[in-house]
Formats: C-alpha cells, sequence, structure tokens
C-alpha cells in the first residue's frame, strides 16, 4: 500500500466515571483502547462491531469531536492531534462527518440550502450568487432538486434528509468522510438508493470513506477493507472479500454467522455466542472476548496474556493467540462459509 | 379449564377485512384498509413491510390496542379460538390478553415498568390470570427468567429494567409473553433494537419456545433475512394493505408483486459486492396520500396505464399465494420489462 491517507496509531480514550456527593472519579470506561489502521486513499475502509464496541468513539475521536486520551492521528501527513484553533478548523474541511440519524442531525430552523451552504461560508470557499449555484448544483448531485433549497429538514424524508447531509458534507470538497451508520435508520427501498449514491460519489470524486457500521450485509456490499472491533478492541483485520470468507478470530466467525440470510433454505449452521458482551468498565482479564469464546483450545492462557493483533497472513490480521481456523474441526471450514455465503445470492 | 372444540386445521387466528381509521387535522386517514389473513396453530405468519406500511398497527388492532383517535372501523372481523375479538366484552377481552395471546414489543426499555422488578412484572402477569400466591407466582416467574435463559435468575429477577443490559430486557419480555403458555405470540420487530449475535439468540429462544409450546406467532419485521429463518408464511404489507402472501421459501425463489421483488433486490448481499444495487424509486408514501388505484403503481417498474386507474384485487394463485397485481392477469408484460432491461445492458 501506498502512503495511507488516514492513519491511526495506539488510539485510545477513557470516559471517567463519577459517583459520590464530590463527584470524584470513581473508575473509569475503556471506550477505545490501542487502536491502529490505515485507511489509503480512496478505498471504504469500514469499521464494525456492536453497540458498545467503541466503533463511533473511534470515528469521532479522528475527527477531534472526542479528544482521545493517548495515540496518533495522521492524515494527510498531518498530525491531527496537535493542530489547534485555526488550523484544526481548515483541517475539519478535509474530513467531513455524515451521522446516522437524519432527524436530529440537521438544524430544524435551517432551510436545507443554508445548511448545505453552511460549510462553504465558514471555509469562505464562495460567497453570495456562487455560494448559491454550489448549493444547488450539490444538491442535484445528491438527488434533490435544486428549488428545495428554501425548504425546511421537516418537509423530508429520511431518506431525502440523508441526502441532505450528504451534500452538507461535500460542500466543503473533502477528501475523506467519516461515514457513522449512514444508512440504518433507513428502510430498504431506500436504503438501497443511498448506497447507490455513496458509491457513486466515490466513484466520481474519488473520495475515501471510513465507514461506521454494525449492519454486515451493507458493510459487505459497500466496504473494500474491514476493521472488527470488540470492547473497545481491534479484534480483526482484513480486505472484505477475506474477512466474510476466512475469519481467523472467533468473534469474528460467530458476528458472520449471526447474520439472517435472506434464504429460508440456507443451513442453519450458526455459531451461537453464550451471554452478552461485557461492561466496558470493567473489562475481562487477558482476551476481552474469552469469557463468550467458543474455541476448542481456549485455556488459562487466554484470561492473562492480552493478544496481540498479529498478521497472520499478508494483509490479514487478528488478535487470538490460538491456531486459527483450518487446523481444528469445531470450526465453520472456511471454504464451507464461503460457500453458505453464495448459496444465499440473488434468488430470481 | 374449558377445552374448546377445535378442527385441527381450523385458523387459531383470522383477521378479516380489518379497516383502521384517524381523524387528522388533514382529514380521515386509513392507514390498515382492508387486511385480511390466516395463522394456523403452531404456525408463523410473518408481516413485513416498511415504516408506516401500517404493520405494527395491525398487530395491535388483534388485541384492541388501537386508541383515540384511532377506531377500528365495524365490519372488520378478527377471529380469535372463534371468537370474535372486536366484540367480545372488555372482561373477557382482557381475560384473553396476555393468558391465550400475549405480544412482544421491539422497545423493552419502553414497554417495561422501569419501577418494577422484572420479577414482579412477570408474577403480575400470572397473578393477574390465576389464583397463584404471591409466592407461588414469584416462584414461576424466577423459572422463567431461567427458561429464557437468563443466568442467576433468582438474582435477576429482583433487578429492575436499567440494571439489564438490551438483550436481558428483551428476554425479560419474551417470559412475560410465554409463561402462561398462550396459544399465540404476537412480536412486533422482537430483534430490532438488538445486536446481531443477541438477535441470533433470541431468535433461536423464540422458535423453541413457540416450536415447544405449540403456540403460533406473528412475526412483523422489516428484515427480510429475520422472515426466511423464522416464518412459514409471509405477508407482504404496502400502503396498508397486503400486496402479497406466499409460503416463505415461494416468496424468496420468486416473489410474485413487483414491491417483493424491488425489496429483495434492493438488499445488500454477498454477490453484489460493490455492484450496483437495485433501487425501488421514490419513498413510501404517508397514509393519505396514497396513489388511488394501485398504490405502487407510482414506484412500479412495470406500471402501465391500467394501474393508475383501475385498483387491482388481491389475486388468489393457489398453493397458498395471492398477489395484488395486474401482472396475474398481463404477466407477458414482466417478461417484456426485463427484455428490455437485457437489451439496454
Amino acid at each position: 500500500m501506498s502512503e495511507p491517507l488516514l492513519s491511526v496509531r495506539g488510539l485510545s480514550k477513557e470516559f471517567p466515571i463519577r459517583g459520590g456527593i464530590l463527584n470524584r472519579v470513581t473508575g473509569s470506561v475503556r471506550a477505545v483502547t490501542d487502536v491502529s489502521f490505515d485507511v489509503a486513499a480512496g478505498e471504504t475502509l469500514a469499521v464494525v462491531g456492536e453497540s458498545g464496541c467503541g466503533k463511533t468513539t473511534t470515528g469521532r475521536c479522528i475527527l477531534r469531536l472526542i479528544e482521545p486520551t493517548a495515540g496518533q492521528v495522521t492524515f494527510d501527513g498531518v498530525d491531527l492531534l496537535s493542530l489547534r484553533g485555526a488550523a484544526l478548523r481548515k483541517m475539519r474541511r478535509h474530513i467531513q462527518l455524515v451521522f446516522q440519524d437524519p432527524y436530529a442531525s440537521l438544524n430544524p430552523r435551517m432551510t436545507i440550502g443554508d445548511t448545505v451552504k453552511e460549510g462553504l461560508t465558514i471555509h469562505q470557499l464562495a460567497e453570495g450568487a456562487a455560494a448559491d449555484r454550489r448549493v444547488q448544483s450539490l444538491m442535484e448531485e445528491v438527488g434533490l432538486r435544486r428549488e428545495w433549497a428554501t425548504r425546511y429538514p421537516h418537509e423530508f424524508s429520511g431518506g431525502q434528509r440523508q441526502r441532505v447531509g450528504i451534500a452538507r458534507a461535500l460542500a466543503v470538497e473533502p477528501k475523506c468522510i467519516v461515514l457513522d451508520e449512514p444508512v440504518s435508520a433507513l428502510d430498504v427501498s431506500v436504503q438501497a438508493q443511498v448506497i447507490n449514491l455513496l458509491q457513486d460519489l466515490q466513484r466520481d470524486r474519488g473520495l475515501t470513506y471510513l465507514f461506521i457500521a454494525h449492519d454486515l450485509g451493507v458493510v459487505e456490499h459497500l466496504a473494500t477493507r474491514v476493521v472488527v472491533m470488540y470492547l473497545g478492541r481491534v479484534v480483526e483485520m482484513a480486505t472484505a472479500d477475506v474477512l466474510f470468507s476466512e475469519p481467523i478470530m472467533p468473534y469474528t466467525q460467530a458476528l458472520l454467522s449471526a447474520i439472517p440470510l435472506p434464504d429460508p433454505l440456507a443451513p442453519r449452521d450458526r455459531i451461537v455466542l453464550v451471554g452478552d458482551p461485557p461492561s466496558p468498565a470493567n473489562p475481562p482479564s487477558g482476551c476481552v472476548f474469552h469469557p463468550r469464546c467458543f474455541h476448542p483450545d481456549k485455556d488459562v492462557a487466554c484470561t492473562q496474556v492480552i493478544p496481540p493483533l498479529e498478521e497472520k497472513a499478508p494483509g490479514h490480521w487478528a488478535a487470538c493467540i490460538k491456531q486459527p481456523a483450518g487446523t481444528s474441526d469445531f470450526f465453520l471450514p472456511a471454504a464451507a462459509l464461503r460457500s453458505r455465503r453464495t448459496a444465499a445470492s440473488p434468488a430470481t | 379449564m374449558t377445552e374448546t372444540r377445535t378442527h385441527p386445521n381450523d385458523p387459531l387466528l383470522s383477521l378479516r377485512d380489518v379497516r383502521v381509521t384517524f381523524r387528522t387535522a388533514d382529514g380521515l386517514i386509513t392507514p390498515v384498509d382492508g387486511v385480511s389473513f390466516d395463522i394456523a396453530r403452531g404456525e408463523t405468519l410473518a408481516l413485513v413491510g416498511e415504516s408506516g406500511c401500517g404493520k405494527s398497527l395491525t398487530a395491535l388492532t388483534i388485541l384492541r390496542l388501537i386508541e383515540a383517535p384511532g377506531r377500528i372501523e365495524p365490519g372488520s372481523r378478527i377471529l380469535f379460538d372463534r371468537r370474535d375479538l372486536l366484540t367480545v366484552p372488555d372482561a373477557e377481552l382482557r381475560s384473553i390478553r396476555g393468558r391465550k395471546a400475549a405480544m412482544i414489543f421491539q422497545e423493552p426499555m419502553t414497554a417495561l415498568n422501569p419501577v418494577y422488578s422484572a420479577g414482579e412484572q412477570i408474577a403480575e402477569v400470572v397473578r393477574t390470570h390465576t389464583k397463584a400466591s404471591r409466592s407461588e407466582a414469584w416462584t414461576q416467574a424466577v423459572a422463567m427468567l431461567g427458561a429464557v435463559g437468563i443466568p442467576s435468575p433468582e438474582i435477576r429477577a429482583k433487578q429492575y429494567p436499567h440494571q439489564l443490559s438490551g438483550g436481558m430486557r428483551q428476554r425479560v419480555m419474551i417470559a412475560m409473553a410465554l409463561v402462561l403458555n398462550p396459544s399465540l405470540l404476537i412480536a412486533d420487530e422482537p430483534t430490532t433494537a438488538l445486536d446481531v449475535t443477541i438477535q441470533a439468540q433470541l431468535l433461536d429462544l423464540l422458535r423453541e419456545a413457540q416450536q415447544a409450546r405449540g403456540a403460533s406467532m406473528l412475526l412483523i419485521t422489516h428484515d427480510l433475512g429475520v422472515v426466511a429463518e423464522s416464518a412459514q408464511r409471509v405477508a407482504v404489507m404496502y400502503a396498508g394493505q397486503i400486496v402479497e402472501e406466499a409460503p416463505v421459501v415461494a416468496l424468496f425463489a420468486a416473489p410474485q408483486h413487483p414491491y417483493t421483488e424491488g425489496l429483495m433486490a434492493a438488499m445488500p448481499r454477498a454477490g453484489s459486492r460493490r455492484e450496483r444495487l437495485t433501487t425501488i424509486p421514490g419513498t413510501v408514501p404517508p397514509p393519505g396520500a396514497w396513489p388511488a388505484a394501485c398504490r405502487f403503481a407510482d414506484r412500479c417498474r412495470y406500471a402501465w396505464s391500467r394501474c393508475t386507474t383501475e385498483a387491482p384485487p388481491l389475486h388468489q394463485l393457489g398453493d397458498g399465494r395471492s398477489s395484488r397485481c395486474h401482472l396475474v392477469d398481463e404477466p407477458a408484460r414482466r417478461v417484456a420489462a426485463h427484455d428490455m432491461v437485457g437489451v439496454t445492458a
């Protein structure tokens, strides 16, 4: 890989827990622990995991919407975490965010035209009639009619509002967009429209996406590479093709096998995990996944050693100290898993 | 226990021409407009559709949980165990709710009472419907929490909803629904708010509990993956109407209604990687803005003049299938539309 556009190293975020009448810090939640990954220009890196795994916090730390406790974030050769004031604002132009909830993330008192224009004004990219023209062409680019610029968010459906959010992010011509669950709140038929739009924009503008999501169907469709997080840590990282066909880490295997397949004839050979994810305020010792792990070789070492994220095959990283799939009959052999997934291809 | 004589093929639940209206500032709307379906004993029927299609309202109608300004229109019939739930006296309805037919809601945090412990809420169901004493009801509640897979149920029973995880709260809801062995479970998006590994646990739990008890289930969902895993039959709703009904395997093999076809094609899945997804243009219209003839006509890739002038009936296709589409009369038009795509591609 050439020089990455975005590089994250050892990113950690602890939130203090306060309690008692003096509101003293009584503990901390380690929302993100030692997260490292690179995003190449033009690719879509998906960060996946279940609620509370730290994927959203990771995204916000990169944008400095939350100040990380430790780590390094380099964007286009610039150390983002050292920037202050005007320099930081200037940098934000190049890395934008699209939020999950299209209802909460637009200002209800601003017309959508003004919402899209705000970034242009702040970054002094265009003024007056030129700005209005830019807004109109942006709206058309995301599939909204230009005459809708004078309308307010409540006049739009969820899918249309998400298009407004995308137009707002695009207005400042960023290189990279952090997409935080951009289609989770949308109905299936509308979700497909927005996914297509995101793909078109990426192709036309050479955008880089950091795609935060829990819906693995959407991730498999959009992502070029995938980072899997569990309890604040990266547990596996690979290209989408490899990750979806040959997952190594037991958690990833369980996560993939839990996806309900839209095929009533698909075999139900899923791995059902026992219990809930533990609290990030009190994470398990050793491998954070060990209390729920079903690996046949799981032993006392798993409860003591924090497994490092190792490159098990070229470009395929996983955090597990045991021998991966293929050496044990217990796992779904990778080939079977793959055929099971292709069996779920469109029926018509 | 009164033994009702029923024919084994008699459906447990039959909805006939159910209509729900709401009086709004913009006039009268009919978000559920003439819905009919049957659920056999022991069967799971999935009611599928996108937000605003009327699927959840239909579920609420069954136990008469529609509140003003909503109104279940006269002429609607809901036969449950041969009793019309829309005409039974309130006292009888109360004895059916929770005991013979139980509901599981999407959001356990709002459906559970925050000031009662998990065990108290389940025990209350038992005490309301049976003569069990306070301690008997508590014992039953604890046993039920264990049966739905909650570890150390004695301790968990004493905890309040906010002390439980989302998955655990949904297990409490399921325990509440199952504790009196109802013959019908109505589950409204029971796993939508949950993570995928927890969803897998709960779908298995629901299926096992239902099979062990021989209960019927109405499963309301928007997720075709959940449908494929859990249901025997499927009814697809769009704009207040059922547009297609079919056994699950047949539906996924060859959806008949263009809306069902569009929904399935719009799902990202293996094999479609980084290609363009087929989309349904436009958005689901709100009640009150539905097209007059076929309600899907403005978004349909096959629509022709007849679709905007004449409302299609729900055509019966045999083998338990039906489709509310004029294509049933003119199937050549579907083939022609596909050929045209082939030529331009």
